[in-house]
């Protein structure tokens, strides 16, 4: 443990910051008490998936049958060409991905960009006042902006998908700037000093020594951008003027209201939804940890 | 300042005093490239959220329609929404759901970081099930507890002749808020979940192994060392939580839409109320309510904070 410590050396500092993931103890015991208990609890959480795609897979005379908890035999494939047809789901489906494109990059970037320069000229007031007015601002929830920015937006011409990134963008930025800064603070600042000695700009220093740097942070932000602004229902529905550019979540909504009576149809609709997110977080997991740690320790 | 008497010097350049250096030396103390990062950010935040807040804040002070012409009413609005009964119990539902399922969640969030940290078989995949509710939209897993609620937990409520489950809980207007907290909580524990395991982590473990052969029991450790050591991710989970549940709106439409009666309709759909009805001026002023109810609960926290010498 000791050699641990004094690994930090002033030449590669940040090889020095970079936690191992701790490896497991050897020669513990497993404590299978704990681990049945937890298997219990899991099944709050698995049920409910087992239910949606149970019933995704079933015709509706299955359903009228039962719990729904039952198996879905034989299997009923024909649920998601129907929700796929009803629901125009490549319009949707694209609607919210831009929702999201934007999101992603715009958080990731706007964010990473002001914490930093907001760190780097932490002693001059005019930054530091810059600060605290983005937390002041950190309150603010989207219901109580909602009416005026509904206006705003529409009468600028951004009641539409885009309006609904860019404030994806602006709600998330006090939070996003928040977590990038206290991160970059436990990134030394001789690093990028040597990069100016060598000659780069200040964006150049930014792009080659600050991002890469700040890559787990920009991970966790990024993961958690995708998840929100993909699944959220209440800014596009308020937004959006016209429900031919509706996300995924909101037509799902309507269509909820129009077909009450097809809830295999429905559900099939939902795990289609569900299915990007699902592989972005699989992939991106291990780094939503990490990240967070990085994040909030200091 | 001396680098003047140093013609040879570029740095003379920049502290020659000028009136222009002066101006520059107060409004751009650093490199524009600095300014270029920060300034549109700041520009597209106060335009996006600022502006929008001020000017319904300015609004709630008139009759206006949303279109049309308008003039002052002072604090009529603020008056007629206090003795409002729909504007009353809405508020009366929001703080209790979500000081309900603040405390579920934090507790059960906290409890599974515990036990998803200890050594337990099969831990990775453990952690993936239960982060699993992070990747649904709440309106779809509302969609899906309404079906469990109503169809299928009464089948078997009745097919095991339980009583108080027999009918739908969403259908009875002194229960169907429990239903909302369950599913509300169902969608937020793992966020929470994944910032106390992260806590959790950046806990040495030397420091559990010394207290065990000190011999400290398994709820003495978590009294003593766990707990403190977590205090500023519980409050920053505090903070995050009940913000967003005192904000609930797609869990609520998706699961009764308010119902049944008003017994479930949260602020966020009164205030979006406002849209239909010609209440903009009047649900302004409810929203600029919520917004110092909001604001008053996160300085309590923040104050929790600094006291505690947290997070931020």
């Amino acid at each position: 443990m000791a050699t641990e410590v004094s690994t930090p050396v002033v030449a590669a500092p940040q090889i020095g910051s970079r936690r191992k993931p701790r490896p497991i103890p050897e020669g513990g015991r497993v404590n299978w008490g704990l681990t049945i208990i937890i298997a219990i609890v899991s099944l709050i959480v698995i049920i409910p998936l087992y239910f949606a795609i149970a019933m995704a897979l079933k015709s509706p005379a299955q359903t009228g049958t039962g719990t729904g908890f039952n198996f879905p035999w034989p299997i009923h494939w024909g649920n998601f060409r129907a929700a796929w047809d009803l629901t125009n789901t490549p319009l949707a489906f694209s609607m919210s991905l831009l929702v999201t494109v934007i999101a992603v990059t715009g958080e990731i970037l706007v964010s990473s960009l002001a914490a930093w320069a907001i760190v780097r000229n932490w002693n001059h007031w005019q930054f530091r006042a810059t600060f605290v007015y983005l937390l002041a601002a950190m309150f603010i929830p989207f219901p109580v902006v909602a009416l005026p920015q509904v206006k705003l937006l529409a009468s600028i011409g951004l009641g539409n998908p885009f309006g609904v990134g860019i404030l994806h963008v602006m709600f998330n930025l006090a939070f996003n700037v928040l977590l990038f800064s206290a991160f970059i603070r436990s990134i030394p600042v001789e690093l990028e000093e040597s990069a100016r000695l060598d000659g780069c700009s200040t964006l150049q220093t930014f792009r080659k020594v600050v991002l890469p740097l700040l890559a787990p942070m920009a991970a966790t932000v990024g993961i958690f951008a995708f998840l929100q602004s993909w699944n959220d229902f209440m800014m596009p529905q308020l937004i959006t003027a016209n429900p031919k550019w509706q996300t995924l979540p909101v037509v799902q909504y309507l269509f909820q209201n129009q077909f009450t009576t097809n809830f295999n149809v429905a559900f099939a609709s939902y795990l289609m939804a569900l299915l990007p997110t699902l592989v972005a977080f699989l992939i991106a997991q291990r780094w939503v940890v990490s990240g967070i740690m990085r994040g909030s320790i200091k | 300042m001396t680098a003047t008497a140093l013609p040879s010097q570029r740095a003379a350049d920049r502290s020659r005093p000028s009136v222009l250096g002066a101006v520059k030396k107060i409004f751009f103390p650093v490199s524009p490239t600095y300014l270029f990062m920060i300034i549109p950010a700041i520009a597209l935040f106060t335009f996006f959220i600022i502006y929008p807040a001020v000017v319904g804040m300015f609004y709630s002070f008139t009759n206006y329609v949303g279109y049309g012409t308008w003039h002052f009413v002072g604090l009529a609005n603020y008056k007629a929404a206090f003795s409002d009964p729909t504007i009353r119990d809405s508020y009366g539902f929001t703080l209790l759901f979500a000081v309900v399922a603040c405390i579920v969640t934090n507790v059960v969030a906290m409890a599974l970081a515990i036990a998803l940290n200890a050594k337990i078989k099969w831990r990775a995949g453990f952690r993936t099930v239960y982060f699993m509710p992070l990747v649904i939209s709440g309106l779809v897993i509302s969609y899906i507890f309404t079906f469990i609620f109503s169809n299928s937990v009464p089948i078997i409520a009745t097919a095991i002749h339980f009583a108080p489950l027999e009918t739908s809980i969403l259908a009875n207007q002194h229960t169907a808020w429990l239903g909302i907290v369950f599913v509300a909580s169902w969608v937020a524990i793992p966020g929470a979940l994944i910032i106390f395991l992260a806590g959790l982590v950046s806990i040495p473990t030397e420091v559990y192994e010394a207290a065990s052969i000190d011999g400290a029991s398994a709820w003495k450790q978590f009294q003593r060392m766990t707990f403190p050591l977590l205090f500023p991710f519980f409050v920053i989970n505090t903070i995050l939580t009940f913000k967003n549940f005192l904000s609930v709106y797609d869990i609520t439409v998706g699961l009764t839409n308010g119902g049944p009666g008003t017994a479930t309709t949260s602020v966020s759909m009164t205030i979006f109320s406002g849209f239909f009805n010609g209440d903009y001026a009047y649900q302004m002023a409810n929203a600029v309510v919520f917004f110092l109810i909001t604001l008053l609960f996160a300085i309590f926290q923040l104050g929790v904070i600094r006291r505690q010498g947290g997070l931020l």
